[in-house]
């Protein structure tokens, strides 16, 4: 059977409930405490932005296939059964208004970890044919050309030659038994290629061998956010086939939330099994090289900065003193937001949701929660490591008439990296 | 039947059998759950999911600063009524007195008019709970007949409880024998509503710190 | 003593001082918490009366209430009211016997038809009429006879009250209580295993000044009844405080604490055990270190158990649990295997995605 269809994404849905998702269902007491927890409901106020509610479906389906009760009612003609409306009815609620940030799985009292079932719930969702337009567009590109945002191999040597001729260093590319191969986001790549530039300056200053693969340069993984493994797993192959032909030791994934999950704690997982070479964030890998005393500054940064912690690196990720240690060095006025670390708000745009257009308007009035953030200190700069993140604070920031540079960590290292 | 012969009905078949349903009921919910499995884990772990289990097991009982702003309603009723249950269940002599007939071993109880004022706050404090979840629009919209039914069942021993200790309402047979079996209407409901949560919850905030304590968080 | 005199003619025939007399009507007031303005209505009403005739019949009893009485302490109070009233049949205490006997209580029936007090001590055997029979007439015959004409019964002891110990489970000689089956005159039960001394005369007392006394719902008068062993017990700070003795004689039971854990029925047992006393005053069996029996409390013989408290399931909780639990493995084992088997079918099912299989795109 091709195409989408609701028994696919009914079995897809089957496939996907575990002990975990039992649980989880098992436990919850409809306490309400997860609404409060995420920003889509509390800049809306709309219940239905509650996030178990979001899972419904899921619920549903635990309920009437995997509990005696449950199934017996089915059986019976006792309780409605899942239907294609219900899919159709989620969607919104399961792409528009989730980024998988995770912070309603801190906060539940009974330990539901709904990020995790929200990932699951996608699964059927995508392949009964209700996932957004826009994401699904951003995978069919991913797969075929190899960027969802369509960034073939050309565009990316232009922007390699660009950064050649500004720093003067040259970037290696398909280098042999390098120490690291770094993968880039198309979100990098065509807007913000001067981290190209940052990392190879840092990594010339450091020693570190390096090299990116005209193969596989991508890291953003659109498998994860629109919810399907299989394809997921079809773009992570990419980077193992490439890792393992280039026999380097290590692959550095980017400055991007869903990249950093999906190749270092799903990736595995996805293909089947452990890789052969170690995955590493690029802020894990500027903190060893400065706790090695290899990565030296030549002077601080002088205003006032606070740091934005991208949901799928610290929360979900575990890349959270890092950054800090970094910017202790980097910063001389450091301070952080109220609710920083890892009960940090979303920014709103992760999870697919940037590449949602549909979500637009609802991202944008999400965005109110990191402004209360920011406007609870008065910081000259924000700082970040994803570039999903930087694009969408930037387009918020904008939209509410506030002024405040967004910063790459690893840029503005580079910056004052001493020579 | 006279209340004697009531009494002595809830306190023999009708326990044993409120017993054995709520006993068996649990270990098939539990094993429900475990029986689904879990995918192994490929990636390299970054901490240890074993000690990020058992941290989240105890620690999620506290909230973060933030969300005891922002919940602060949900929050400490729900730690009232918890407690207020705790203290009533397992630190009043006559209820201990069960517990030792059951394991065998009892413990020493606090004074019957402590526990007396505690029920009285409970009872306010399930009462809270009851008016915030017919009230909060997040709560009327996850709330179903189950959630309610739940309600009832947990407050009526409380009540019925109350009214026994006090020999107010009726003769004490009758008094006793109506709190006996509305205790024992909670015991055959427990595994087949959102009160197994009482057992179950340890394990979803095992699974919630071991997915995050693999990955070196903290949650 | 002749049967027309007043009460107070009696009395004074009998060398009994005004001054006993008051202070009989005293105590008796006092005991159904009477405020003293109401002594003079008691004396004089007892002495203006006529001696009235009183019935006893005894069925399946072990005349203990009998014994109770008789052997009181305080004779002169208890023997006063044996000696003011007319008992014209009594089994114990009667001198006739045989033809005689029958005959005095016929004639004490026609003589004082309508005005007659039917006393009654033990249970009627209602499974085979020849369990008990007195001069060939069985139990159920007799107080059927008897009360015909009676003002009121007065069922002396929780046999006669409910039924008592031969009722216990298995009840072989089918044993109930005087309301079981008499329904047509007005009943007092004055339960107790048995009941207090001053409690039965005062009862009696109370009928033959007042009339009929208020009643609770198993027919006792709450003048005696009406407040629990618990409510009035010299012990209750230490329940309070919850402060128990475990065991017989451990340090608790030798301080005087509560003895609920020791499976007292105080809070369940309505009597005046707590403030009348046995003994005229002497003590009563919590004051003695032994946990209330409830013996003035219908079914008290089956009521779970003396030495269980009344709140305490009388099964086998850890017994049922543990097995209830092995049943529960067995069960969740099985509903385990099939949900596992569904999933791993559900899992063997999985068709790979592919971009194909995704909906629209913008």
């Amino acid at each position: 059977m091709s195409g989408p269809s609701f028994q696919r994404g009914y079995d897809a849905l089957m496939e996907q409930i575990d002990a975990p998702t039992a649980a989880f269902f098992s436990s919850c007491v409809h306490c309400g405490m997860c609404a409060e927890a995420c920003l889509f409901f509390t800049e809306t106020g709309d219940p239905k932005y509650t996030p178990i509610h979001k899972l419904e479906p899921l619920r549903k389906v635990w309920k009437q296939e995997y509990t005696f009760w449950g199934k017996l009612a089915k059986s019976l003609g006792i309780s409605k059964p899942l239907t294609d409306q219900d899919l159709t009815d989620w969607e919104t609620l399961v792409y528009d208004s989730c980024t998988m940030c995770g912070r309603c799985s801190m906060v539940c009292p009974v330990g539901n970890d709904l990020a995790y079932m929200i990932r699951k719930l996608r699964e059927g969702m995508a392949v009964s044919g209700h996932a957004p337009p826009g994401l699904v567009g951003a995978t069919r590109r991913a797969i075929n050309i190899g960027s969802p945002m369509g960034v073939k191999l050309p565009a990316l040597q232009a922007q390699i030659r660009s950064v050649e001729a500004d720093t003067g260093l040259k970037v290696p590319v398909d280098v042999e038994n390098a120490d690291y191969m770094l993968l880039l986001s198309s979100m990098e790549i065509m807007n913000f290629p001067e981290f190209i530039g940052a990392v190879a300056k840092i990594f010339d200053k450091t020693g570190v061998s390096w090299t990116i693969s005209s193969e596989a340069f991508e890291a953003t993984n659109s498998g994860i956010q629109i919810g399907v493994s299989d394809i997921a797993a079809e773009l992570v192959q990419r980077i193992v086939d490439a890792a393992e032909k280039l026999k380097v030791k290590n692959v550095i994934s980017p400055e991007c939330g869903h990249a950093y999950m999906a190749i270092r704690w799903e990736g595995p997982n996805l293909v089947g099994k452990p890789f052969s070479f170690k995955v590493i964030h690029i802020l894990e890998l500027l903190d060893e090289l400065r706790s090695q005393g290899r990565l030296k500054l030549k002077d601080k940064v002088d205003s006032r900065l606070t740091y934005h912690d991208p949901c799928q690196i610290g929360r979900r990720g575990g890349v959270m003193e890092q950054p800090r240690h970094l910017l202790s060095e980097l910063a001389r006025d450091f301070v952080e937001m109220p609710e920083a670390g890892q009960m940090n708000w979303c920014c709103g745009a992760g999870g697919g949701v940037s590449s949602n257009e549909r979500a637009d308007d609802l991202r944008l009035t999400a965005f109110q929660r990191k402004k209360s953030q920011l406007d609870q200190i008065k910081v000259d700069g924000l700082v970040s490591a994803c570039s999903n993140c930087r694009i969408h604070i930037e387009d918020g920031l904008e939209h509410y008439h506030m002024d405040l540079p967004v910063l790459s960590l690893t840029e503005t290292l580079a910056e004052h990296l001493a020579d | 039947m006279t209340d004697v012969e009531f009494l002595l009905w809830v306190r023999g078949p009708a326990f044993d059998i409120a017993t054995i349903i709520l006993c068996a009921g649990i270990v098939v919910r539990l094993l429900e759950i475990f029986l689904m499995g879990r995918k192994p884990d490929f990636a390299e772990p970054r901490g240890s999911a074993m000690a990020g289990g058992m941290r989240t097991v105890f620690h999620r009982t506290l909230p973060d600063p933030g969300t005891l702003k922002r919940s602060s309603f949900t929050i400490i009723t729900g730690w009232v009524f918890h407690i207020g249950l705790f203290v009533i269940i397992f630190l009043f002599v006559p209820h201990i007195l069960v517990f030792e007939r059951a394991l065998g071993v009892g413990w020493p109880g606090l004074p019957s008019n402590i526990v007396d004022a505690v029920t009285v706050v409970t009872i306010i404090a399930l009462l809270a709970v009851l008016i915030h979840r017919l009230r909060d629009p997040v709560l009327r919209l996850l709330s179903e007949f189950n959630d309610y039914l739940v309600w009832a069942v947990t407050t009526l021993p409380v009540i019925t409880g109350w009214l026994a200790f006090h020999r107010v309402g009726a003769a004490p047979p009758a008094l006793i024998g109506i709190h006996i079996l509305s205790v024992e209407l909670l015991m055959v409901l427990f595994p087949f509503t959102k009160l197994s949560h009482a057992f179950t919850l340890w394990i979803a905030r095992w699974y919630n710190g071991a997915i995050a304590g693999y990955k070196g968080i903290k949650s | 003593m002749k049967k027309d005199q007043t009460l107070g003619e009696a009395l004074r025939s009998r060398g009994i001082s005004r001054r006993s007399f008051l202070k009989f009507c005293a105590t008796t007031a006092s005991m159904m918490a009477l405020p003293p303005s109401m002594i003079p209505v008691i004396a004089e009403t007892l002495e203006k009366m006529r001696r009235p005739s009183v019935i006893w019949l005894s069925f399946q009893e072990c005349t203990g209430c009998t014994e109770s009485i008789t052997r009181s302490n305080s004779a002169t109070i208890e023997d006063l009211i044996f000696n003011v009233i007319s008992l014209d049949y009594h089994h114990t205490l009667q001198a006739a016997s045989g033809e005689a006997a029958e005959a005095a209580r016929k004639a004490a029936m026609e003589e004082n038809w309508g005005k007659y007090l039917v006393v009654v001590d033990g249970s009627i055997p209602t499974g085979n009429p020849g369990f008990s029979t007195i001069a060939g007439i069985s139990n159920v015959d007799m107080l059927a006879e008897t009360v015909k004409g009676a003002a009121a019964i007065v069922a002396v002891g929780t046999c006669a009250s409910f039924g008592g110990i031969p009722k216990a489970d298995p009840n072989p000689t089918g044993a109930v209580s005087v309301s079981d089956l008499v329904t047509d005159k007005p009943i007092i039960n004055v339960p107790g295993c048995p009941p207090i001394p001053v409690v039965i005369t005062g009862v009696l007392v109370q009928f033959l000044t007042f009339g009929l006394p208020e009643l609770d719902s198993l027919s006792r008068p709450k003048a005696f009844y009406g407040q629990s062993i618990h409510d009035r017990c010299y012990r209750r700070p230490f329940y309070d405080k919850g402060l128990f003795a475990e065991s017989f004689d451990d340090e608790g039971a030798k301080k005087g604490w509560c003895l609920y854990k020791l499976g007292c029925k105080g809070p369940t047992t309505y009597n005046a055990c707590a403030t009348a006393k046995w003994n005229d005053g002497t003590s009563f069996p919590i004051e003695a270190g032994h946990p209330c029996l409830g013996c003035s409390e219908p079914d008290f013989w089956d009521g779970g158990g003396f030495y269980k408290s009344i709140s305490t399931p009388t099964g086998d909780i850890g017994r049922n649990a543990v097995y209830a639990a092995g049943a529960g493995l067995l069960a969740g084992a099985a509903i385990g295997g099939v949900l596992h088997a569904r999933k791993q079918a559900a899992v063997r099912k999985h068709q790979r995605a592919t971009i194909d299989d995704l909906g629209e795109e913008s």
